[in-house]
């Protein structure tokens, strides 16, 4: 089923990146994302990137047709939505140090709101860096890195998380961002012992496990995921390695 | 104590159920991990020559009493699906699914599954949504009975001709399969179907026309099954909407010798295999079934 729903607000994030908030009453938990249509164009997962009782909100990138399709919707504007989808991260444990890196901000953003965890924002630079407000209002603490040290720590994501790993232990990371930030993380928290649960991503179809396009190894990231733990992210031959295309041909990332 | 193997021609599945083609079988390991949750064997996604993306999104979504899809055939092309052959034949039964336009294709695709080792081949001859493939080859009896005599001069595994219901000449099909020297028909495919969004006043699949699947269709595939039973002998393996026990044991009663699950495991996840071996068996348990051999056809008696 399909809910189409009416743009009420658009938040500008940065240069290239735009939050639209809409009125939707479906139950999301953090973590989880949607399918949206943008009718003649494409249909794209996204996650959600703020949850309330009555309202949800998605922050896009414009990179692609679709997302740049998007990004010249109005309030006002409909939009096609199915879902909500996946396993959402468990965040029954409150003691966790969330990290977003680039627009994988937007995906943690809800799991920050509702814990008031320690979070990292990271970012290419300055203007790379998105949802600050929302962070500084519900972070108990928020620290910042950039890749050109335009802003806060001069250094990536996996760097600043070893420095602040040092002065307080967690019993969870909670990530998501490029994958070769979430690989780093990834083997940082198995070098230190570190529990973790990152957000991947590979290209989805039906979004409701169905169709197994968007499988890493034997996972659905669709429904099996899209949150996976240090111990079942050990078992993927493919996270950080290869994806597959739209006909399931492996590429390789490097 | 009942037993759920079953035979379908000469081959023998431990359990009656398989994963129908297009369900979580893009990949070798995804495969294997549908025959460890309980089915007897898996379906490939149907294979052709070369890669395919399918077609765009959206080619999915939810409807009320099942699935469309318009998925459009996208695989990796029979060259590179080798690798994922690789890692789930040593691993239980695996059918190769494969589409072509016609009885070379057809042929050329199913040598290729039988060296990769696949137990038998599904001839798509059905899917409602892939222009110039599917259906579109599959709802005429004398193409289906060349492509189905190709691939027979082809392989030494069984052929199993995987069919459409959106035709009012199944029994003519099924019948050329059968003269044609087919080992087993499968049925049904989904239902050709499509889905309009009021408020954008278009089709929503991108490619307009899609397939319906899931619980809604189950009576349209379980009626097939029994039309299919009355007019023909070979072996036949029912889908379509299976979602329960009872369900399974519908098709069987209606001529099935083993039987497929699809969207249910979007609805009820992989485990409703291991659920529908359970009903299955408790049902037959009680009702003095000892085996699913002697449950096949029972409806027409």
């Amino acid at each position: 089923m399909s809910d189409v729903v009416v743009i009420k607000e658009i938040r500008d994030e940065a240069y290239d990146t735009k939050t639209f908030i809409f009125d939707w009453d479906a139950e999301v938990r953090p973590g989880q994302f949607i399918m949206i249509w943008i009718p003649g164009t494409d249909e794209i997962p996204m996650s959600v990137s703020g949850i309330s009782d009555h309202t949800k909100s998605i922050t896009v990138k414009a990179i692609g047709d679709a997302t740049k399709r998007l990004h010249e919707y109005k309030v006002g504007d409909r939009l096609s939505i199915r879902g909500p989808f996946g396993n959402g991260f468990d965040l029954r444990d409150k003691d966790i140090l969330i990290i977003g890196g680039g627009v994988g901000t937007a995906a943690v953003m809800p799991a920050v709101v509702q814990t008031g965890a320690d979070m990292i924002i990271a970012a290419r630079s300055d203007r790379d860096l998105i949802m600050l407000d929302t962070a500084r209002k519900h972070a108990s603490n928020l620290w910042i890195a950039t890749d050109d040290g335009s802003a806060g720590f001069h250094g990536n994501a996996v760097q600043l998380m070893r420095e602040k790993l040092k002065e307080k232990s967690y019993r969870y990371i909670v990530a998501c961002g490029p994958e070769v930030m979430l690989y780093f993380t990834y083997k940082a928290c198995e070098e230190l012992g570190q529990d973790c649960q990152l957000s991947l991503e590979r290209y989805m179809k039906c979004g409701a496990g169905v169709c197994g396009c968007c499988v890493m190894d034997d996972m659905r990231i669709c429904k099996d995921g899209p949150i996976f733990t240090r111990d079942q992210i050990s078992k993927l031959t493919e996270f950080g390695v290869s994806k597959r295309d739209a006909s399931g041909s492996v590429i390789r990332f490097r | 104590m009942v037993s759920l193997k079953t035979e379908v021609g000469s081959i023998v599945l431990e359990k009656p159920g398989m994963i129908a083609s297009g369900i979580m079988d893009e990949t070798g390991k995804s495969l294997v991990r549908v025959l460890e949750s309980g089915a007897g064997a898996v379906v490939t996604k149907s294979i052709g020559l070369t890669p395919n993306p399918g077609h765009d999104n959206p080619c999915f979504m939810e409807v009320r009493g099942g699935y469309v899809n318009a998925m459009g055939l996208p695989n990796p092309g029979i060259e590179q699906f080798k690798e994922e052959m690789d890692v789930a034949v040593s691993k239980g039964k695996v059918i190769g699914s494969i589409y072509g336009a016609g009885p070379d294709d057809f042929s050329k695709l199913a040598a290729k599954m039988e060296d990769y080792g696949a137990c038998a081949i599904e001839l798509n001859l059905s899917c409602p949504h892939a222009k110039g493939y599917g259906m579109e080859v599959g709802t005429d009896p004398v193409m289906v009975g060349s492509i189905v005599s190709a691939v027979k001069s082809s392989v030494s595994i069984p052929v199993w001709a995987k069919l459409t219901p959106n035709t009012h000449i199944l029994t003519k099909i099924g019948q050329a399969v059968q003269d044609a020297g087919g080992d087993a028909i499968v049925a049904i495919n989904t239902l050709k179907a499509m889905v309009i969004s009021p408020e954008f006043a278009r089709p929503i699949m991108s490619n307009k026309f899609c397939g319906l699947s899931g619980e809604a269709v189950k009576p349209v595939g379980v009626r097939a099954i029994y039309d299919l039973r009355t007019a023909l002998d070979i072996p036949l393996v029912g889908v379509g909407g299976i979602s329960d026990w009872r369900d399974a044991a519908e098709y069987i009663m209606a001529g099935a010798s083993a039987f497929q699950i699809g969207s249910a495991v979007g609805t009820k996840g992989l485990d409703v295999f291991q659920q529908v071996n359970d009903g299955l068996s408790s049902f037959m348990e009680e009702y003095g079934y000892s085996s699913i051999s002697s449950m096949v056809g029972a409806a027409h008696e």
